[in-house]
């Protein structure tokens, strides 16, 4: 067996500018999904620690449904499902930006509960006897402080979020890897393109795992 | 007279456990009231069934004049209640994330809507009373624990409260910082504040408390001037009780 490869730089060079097109769509759907799973993540997970059991059963069964399911399927059940009971096609990109957000949102769920949970039986007793209300005593006492321990856990599920926007290639976005995909069908240099995509990938993610830690070193400074 | 709190056959349980047993007790203005016990006696689930933090299952409770329903029924007169009623946690219970001078100023302005500048000379001033006017802006973890529980009266005292709740508010301090709080509670009762303290600290039960009251499995067994329950007490259990904390 002899391999006669040579990692050709030039032709990692060249797809650069071709992939570098796919940043903005991996970025959108991304943030643009975990914003709107961010906003999922608090409403469900508050809702499933609710002490009311109709409240509480459909949180859980959200979750349950969207941790329990490849995000795959999720995505394939949007684009390709979704349409036949709305009448009408949804674009590529909606629908990743869909998956991510209900997907994340299921996790960030999880997030939102532990935070909220972990946080010390006493502050809520010293805001009610403080004549606080359960609402008053929750947003100002208890949140900003299960909010600081969530920093963590969030930023490693907008990492995971970031890399599952690369099975969307399946359906079409213009993210990383599909732009890797079709550069490739013209050029046949995989190894170069795809450790071009992947050192792409590795540069968003160190770059927020990079603020994360300030953010984080930040808000623990004052605690 | 005015009654502050009043009981009357008060029953709280626990699952199957009876922690408090047809509890009468009531407090006048003015008077400190200090409850002692071993631990597990009731004693503090007693003054937390006062502010609500314990739902009580049968028999009658009344807060300045408010009445509270078994079961956390009536939540208007449990949010006036806890309007007046300050307390004081034996773990403090400070807000980590909130400099001290905003754990004081918080509820005045969340609950009553106190301008920020009045809330904040009057955190000021407490913060002077109780001794820690130069930590103002420091994070509760930064302070000592004797510190950070004179905090924790000031941010009670801050709603201008008729009546104070102390549970074992010296039991999670080093012995040497135990007087500095003891200090500020006095300080407070000689002021004519109304006060229901438990607490382990006999010496202060002794010299502050206008009335002492043992606990016994979720009973009253005695109560009376603290020289009569201290010197006299007619109880066995009581007795038992005091022999026992009162050898070393």
């Amino acid at each position: 067996m002899d391999s006669q490869f040579q990692f050709d730089w030039q032709a990692a060079i060249n797809s650069i500018p071709f992939l570098i097109k796919g940043i903005p769509y991996t970025l959108l759907i991304s943030f643009g999904g975990l914003m709107i799973g961010f906003a999922l993540g608090i409403i469900f997970g508050l809702l499933s620690i609710n002490k009311k059991w109709f409240l509480r059963w459909p949180a859980t069964a959200y979750i349950e449904i969207f941790r329990g399911t490849p995000i795959l399927v999720q995505v394939l059940f949007i684009f390709y499902g979704l349409p036949d009971l709305i009448g009408g096609p949804i674009d590529p990109l909606t629908a990743g930006i869909a998956a991510i957000a209900l997907n994340s949102g299921a996790y960030i769920s999880e997030v939102v509960r532990g935070g909220v949970q972990s946080i010390d039986k006493g502050q809520s007793e010293a805001g009610l006897s403080l004549g606080l209300s359960r609402t008053q005593t929750f947003w100002s006492i208890i949140w900003p402080q299960a909010f600081r321990r969530m920093i963590p856990p969030l930023g490693n599920q907008a990492i995971v979020s970031i890399k599952d926007t690369s099975l969307f290639s399946v359906i079409g976005v213009g993210e990383l890897v599909r732009q890797g995909q079709v550069y490739i069908a013209s050029t046949f240099t995989a190894f170069e393109v795809y450790f071009v995509v992947a050192i792409m990938y590795l540069a968003i993610t160190l770059s927020l795992s990079l603020i994360l830690r300030l953010v984080e070193r930040r808000g623990l400074a004052s605690v | 007279m005015t009654h502050i709190v009043q009981m009357k056959g008060m029953n709280k349980y626990f699952g199957k456990l009876h922690v408090l047993k047809d509890i009468d007790l009531s407090v006048e203005q003015g008077e400190v009231v200090v409850i002692i016990g071993a631990s597990g006696s009731g004693k503090s689930t007693l003054i937390r069934c006062v502010n609500g933090l314990e739902e009580f299952e049968s028999g009658h409770l009344e807060v300045e004049g408010q009445k509270l329903a078994p079961k956390g029924g009536n939540q208007e007169a449990l949010s006036n209640i806890r309007k007046e009623v300050g307390m004081v946690f034996q773990q403090f219970n400070l807000f980590p994330h909130l400099t001290v001078k905003k754990n004081i100023m918080l509820a005045p302005q969340k609950v009553k809507n106190t301008p920020q500048t009045v809330a904040n000379a009057t955190a000021e001033r407490l913060l002077e009373r109780v001794g820690i006017g130069s930590q103002a802006d420091k994070y509760p973890t930064h302070l000592s624990g004797g510190q950070q529980q004179r905090v924790a009266i000031a941010r009670a005292l801050a709603m201008e409260p008729r009546l104070m709740l102390f549970d074992e508010p010296t039991s999670a301090l080093d012995p040497e910082m135990i007087g500095e709080v003891l200090d500020v509670m006095r300080e407070l009762a000689r002021e004519g504040m109304t006060m229901m303290v438990v607490t382990h600290e006999m010496g202060f039960a002794r010299e502050v408390a206008d009335r002492v009251i043992y606990i016994h499995e979720g009973q009253i067994v005695e109560q009376g001037k603290p020289d009569d329950v201290f010197d006299n007490p007619q109880n066995e259990r009581t007795q038992a009780f005091l022999s026992r904390v009162l050898a070393h």
